[in-house]
């Protein structure tokens, strides 16, 4: 791909204790398909207590390259202090546990060549290498958001440009102010604000950007819970945008459809677990009336006890259409459009877990407790 | 910025979601009437269950001991008073799942009148109970009793249990509750015709049959002479 002009655009790369991934993270900057003297490289070290600031400085040789560093004051700050220092046409942000395609930003640059009207062009983020079980259902759930965001980017309704390589105009902060603290959740709270002031945003979704997905349980839990604190908040921040005509379907569907889904999984996971707790309540009741030795076996399957009440259909469709956008979401990210054993982790994994942080994002809310970043 | 609200297109994902609710409350309806139709064949079954058990009541002055058949009610009955009470609580209170629960209490009480004949008639000790109960709403004891009955039906297969809606409009269901003085204080069994109100235990029932632990100890010499 040839782009008819080539601008300046500045990546800013804000990090703190980063001293493991940050490396890979420049190196894949430096790879960018990119003429290099349009590239500028900002990384912010924002008062990491490893070795990041040692692994920063040694490329500060590099003409392109420039360091700062800074007291810890949260993610935002850093990306402050790289935008002061910006003077290009254009700027990102890459996450310093995120790495980039080689052809991304020519990719992304050229929607902005087409549409001087785009003020913000978001990535396709993929996991990076998957190893444990929990990496690979959240595979699985990003390839589905590739998808799901190009839908939302030709309804003009995203609703986070996410921090690793969303290409920015300039004058998007120029105009707007500078990134807030927004509850830990500065990429969606500045997609909320363009938003309402009818900055258009878009989605590229052949510009990859690979990102480590949390490994553990309680790392995911932690992340979730943090963006779904963010969702929650940064909607009652902007409640004014809510089923409002003049923001347009980022107001009508995206929002709704968000507090939606959180309600719907409250409303699901409460069912299931009253249904689980009548049924222990019932074995034990049981037990106690016909002592232990006499519980027998469950009676042979039947197909007249299944529920075959109309929510039993609704949900079959739901997931297959979660299924549909997963599959489509695969092939726009890999070409492959068979099934992937990803997609069962996910149903797995994210149906027992995601119903907690999203009890504790509402908790939290509710008793205005803020999650920690990680 | 392109705002402009395409009504267009949230009437074509109106009309699709709809359509999705749509086939799913049909689905479901489908699936329901399928329920129905196994329960109306079993109906079925149940009129020709009574006609052969009124026959074999005839035949009985005929009959000796040894040729008597045990086990009137066929086999396949005995899940349908759990696919009648799973219907009453997930299908909804139907005309044709009562008139279904009122014919199934009727072959039970015929049923009942042979093997009572059989037991006087052969000298067999009865082992079978009558089980009056009432809706778990109004009735909580009757979820406990159920529990127990089941698990005795489990360990002594020939155990017959032969259960009742106290509430059940059914003038011979309501005969029954007055020949025997069934108080409302649920639930309420009948063992060798004597009436016993509220929880009785597995243990309890046990010693007021002492012939359940004589059908499984034939079971077993069968079982054995059929492996000699």
């Amino acid at each position: 791909m040839h782009l008819k002009n080539y601008p300046e655009v500045t990546i800013i790369v804000p990090c703190w204790n980063e001293e493991s991934t940050v490396k890979k993270t420049i190196q894949s900057l430096f790879h960018l398909s990119y003429p290099k003297d349009k590239l500028k490289i900002f990384l912010v070290n924002d008062g990491s207590t490893d070795n990041t600031m040692s692994v920063l400085s040694s490329f500060a040789s590099h003409e392109n390259v420039k360091v700062f560093n800074k007291e810890n004051g949260g993610k935002y700050t850093a990306i402050n202090l790289g935008l002061e220092s910006t003077e290009t046409e254009f700027v990102g942000c890459l996450d310093a546990d995120s790495f980039v395609h080689p052809e991304s930003l020519k990719r992304i640059m050229s929607y902005f060549e087409i549409d001087q009207s785009a003020m913000a062009v978001a990535p396709s983020i993929i996991v990076n290498t998957p190893m444990s079980i929990i990496q690979r259902a959240q595979k699985a759930e990003y390839d589905m958001a590739v998808y799901v965001k190009k839908m939302l980017g030709f309804l003009g309704a995203i609703h986070v440009t996410p921090g690793p390589f969303t290409i920015f105009r300039k004058k998007v902060f120029d105009d707007l102010g500078p990134y807030r603290h927004a509850h830990n959740t500065e990429d969606m709270e500045i997609a909320f604000r363009m938003q309402k002031n009818h900055y258009k945003i878009e989605q590229c979704n052949d510009a990859y950007v690979y990102t480590n997905a949390p490994k553990t349980v309680g790392k995911l839990f932690r992340q979730r819970l943090r963006w779904i604190y963010g969702f929650l908040n940064n909607t009652i921040d902007y409640r004014e945008l809510i089923l409002k005509r003049k923001y347009g379907n980022f107001s009508l569907f995206t929002v709704p459809s968000g507090i939606i889904s959180v309600l719907a999984a409250l409303y699901l996971f409460s069912r299931l677990a009253y249904n689980l707790g009548h049924f222990i309540y019932s074995k034990l009741n049981q037990i106690r009336v016909v002592g232990i030795q006499n519980i027998s076996a469950s009676s042979h399957f039947s197909f007249f006890y299944i529920d075959t009440k109309t929510l039993l259909f609704v949900t079959i469709f739901l997931y297959a259409s979660v299924i549909f956008s997963m599959v489509l979401g695969r092939k726009m990210a890999h070409g492959k459009t068979a099934f992937s054993l990803n997609m069962a982790y996910f149903f797995v994994i994210f149906s027992v877990i995601a119903p907690f942080w999203i009890i504790k994002a509402i908790f939290n809310t509710l008793t205005s407790k803020s999650p920690a970043w990680r | 910025m392109n705002n402009n609200i395409d009504w267009k297109k949230y009437l074509i994902v109106f009309l699709i979601t709809a359509g999705l609710f749509l086939t799913a409350s049909y689905l479901s309806n489908y699936f329901t009437n399928k329920k129905i139709g196994e329960l109306k064949s079993i109906q079925d079954k149940i009129a020709v269950d009574i006609l052969s058990s009124e026959t074999q009541f005839s035949l009985l002055q005929e009959l000796s001991c040894k040729d008597v058949n045990r086990s009137a009610l066929s086999s396949e009955l005995s899940s349908l008073a759990d696919k009648i009470t799973y219907s009453e609580t997930n299908i909804g209170v139907s005309s044709d799942i009562i008139g279904l629960k009122k014919y199934y209490s009727l072959l039970e009480i015929k049923d009942y009148l042979l093997m009572q004949k059989i037991s006087e008639r052969c000298g067999i000790k009865s082992v079978f109970v009558l089980y009056f109960y009432a809706n778990k709403d109004s009735c909580a004891d009757c979820v406990k009793q159920g529990y127990a009955l089941d698990a005795l039906r489990a360990k002594y297969p020939e155990f017959r249990v032969y259960s009742f809606d106290y509430n059940l409009d059914l003038s011979a269901v309501k005969a029954l509750i007055s020949i025997y003085k069934i108080p409302d204080t649920l639930p309420a069994l009948v063992i060798n015709k004597e009436v016993h109100p509220g929880f009785t235990s597995m243990e309890d029932i046990e010693k007021m049959l002492p012939a359940l632990e004589k059908t499984v100890k034939d079971s077993s010499k069968d079982t054995k002479n059929v492996v000699n």
